[in-house]
């Protein structure tokens, strides 16, 4: 049988966790990872997206990332899509952000801050979004 | 068409949010036979000529997506439940919100998976915005409801990490258990 896990017992664990973590590092959250969650994201599997980037900065022990979603970012073609922003780097797309590529995108730009040359998407011209 | 129901109900919840809805309230009931879920909003809502246009995919409402003009959300969730021989019910009321409905059959050999509930449900409340979102979830005789800010009061923001993991973990327990012998 497992065991549920309630509300206070989730409070409990988040006071663990958050001792452990403000021993370790009290850096700030300078880093914004922001998935596109919309219907062509999701179709396309940015919800593992998602996860292998939790799962990943989690293993880690990464702690100055804040993990976003927003909507379609108009590149559906290239879903699921990834924007990194740092504050020494201007802000990038990713396009097939796959687990692999989130593995790249982690230990690439994130931890050595150089870029992931081919996942980079450009932006959507404004003549071709309107 | 989505992978799974999960992606299903990810992308109803997304619309009613982006409708400017102050609260959802999302009900997922499973049993042997059904799979039931009832998304209710109170987002700006749709009048008759603005509800039927919401099932062609070639229309998105003008001002929701500044990319783009197509709209797959529910034409997706209607596709789906034809495909697999359930029933879709909408309705909607302007300034008072919308309840999209829905029912499919589990026998049905086309029926997607759930998928990954826990994910999902993971991925709905740390959407960004104000709007509260409140779940309740059956299965069987069993239950447990859990709401947006009941989980930020007991983690914080729901964009760190470490949070968006420990929620994880409480959403698979609180699947787990409806699993259980009842």
């Amino acid at each position: 049988m497992s065991k549920k896990l309630t509300l206070d017992a989730l409070r409990q664990l988040r006071e663990d966790k958050q001792k452990e973590l403000s021993k370790r590092d009290p850096a700030n959250k300078d880093i914004q990872v922001i998935i596109g969650m919309g219907t062509c994201g999701i179709a396309a599997g940015a919800k593992n997206t998602f996860a292998a980037f939790l799962d990943i900065l989690d293993a880690k022990n990464i702690t100055n990332v804040l993990v976003r979603q927003t909507g379609c970012m108009g590149l559906c073609h290239s879903e699921p899509t990834v924007e990194v922003i740092t504050h020494d780097m201007p802000p990038v797309i990713y396009g097939n952000v796959n687990k692999e590529a989130c593995e790249k995108i982690i230990s690439q730009h994130i931890l050595e801050g150089k870029l992931v040359d081919d996942l980079i998407c450009d932006r959507p011209a404004i003549d071709i979004i309107r | 068409m989505h992978a799974s129901i999960a992606d299903v109900i990810v992308d109803i919840v997304q619309n009613s949010i982006e409708a400017n809805a102050t609260h959802v309230e999302l009900t997922i009931v499973t049993n042997p036979d059904r799979l039931m879920v009832t998304v209710k909003d109170n987002g700006k809502g749709m009048d008759a000529t603005q509800l039927k246009r919401a099932f062609d995919p070639f229309y998105s409402e003008p001002g929701k997506h500044d990319k783009r003009r197509v709209g797959l959300g529910l034409p997706l969730l209607i596709q789906m439940v034809e495909q697999t021989g359930g029933q879709t019910d909408i309705t909607s009321t302007p300034n008072l919100g919308t309840t999209v409905s829905f029912w499919c059959d589990q026998h049905h050999p086309d029926i997607p998976p759930l998928g990954d509930l826990p994910l999902a449900l993971v991925s709905l409340m740390a959407y960004p915005s104000n709007c509260e979102i409140s779940l309740a979830r059956f299965n069987g005789n069993n239950s447990y409801d859990v709401t947006k800010s009941e989980l930020v009061e007991a983690l914080g923001s729901l964009e760190e990490p470490a949070n968006l993991t420990l929620s994880r973990r409480f959403f698979k327990s609180q699947e787990e258990s409806l699993y259980e012998e009842q």
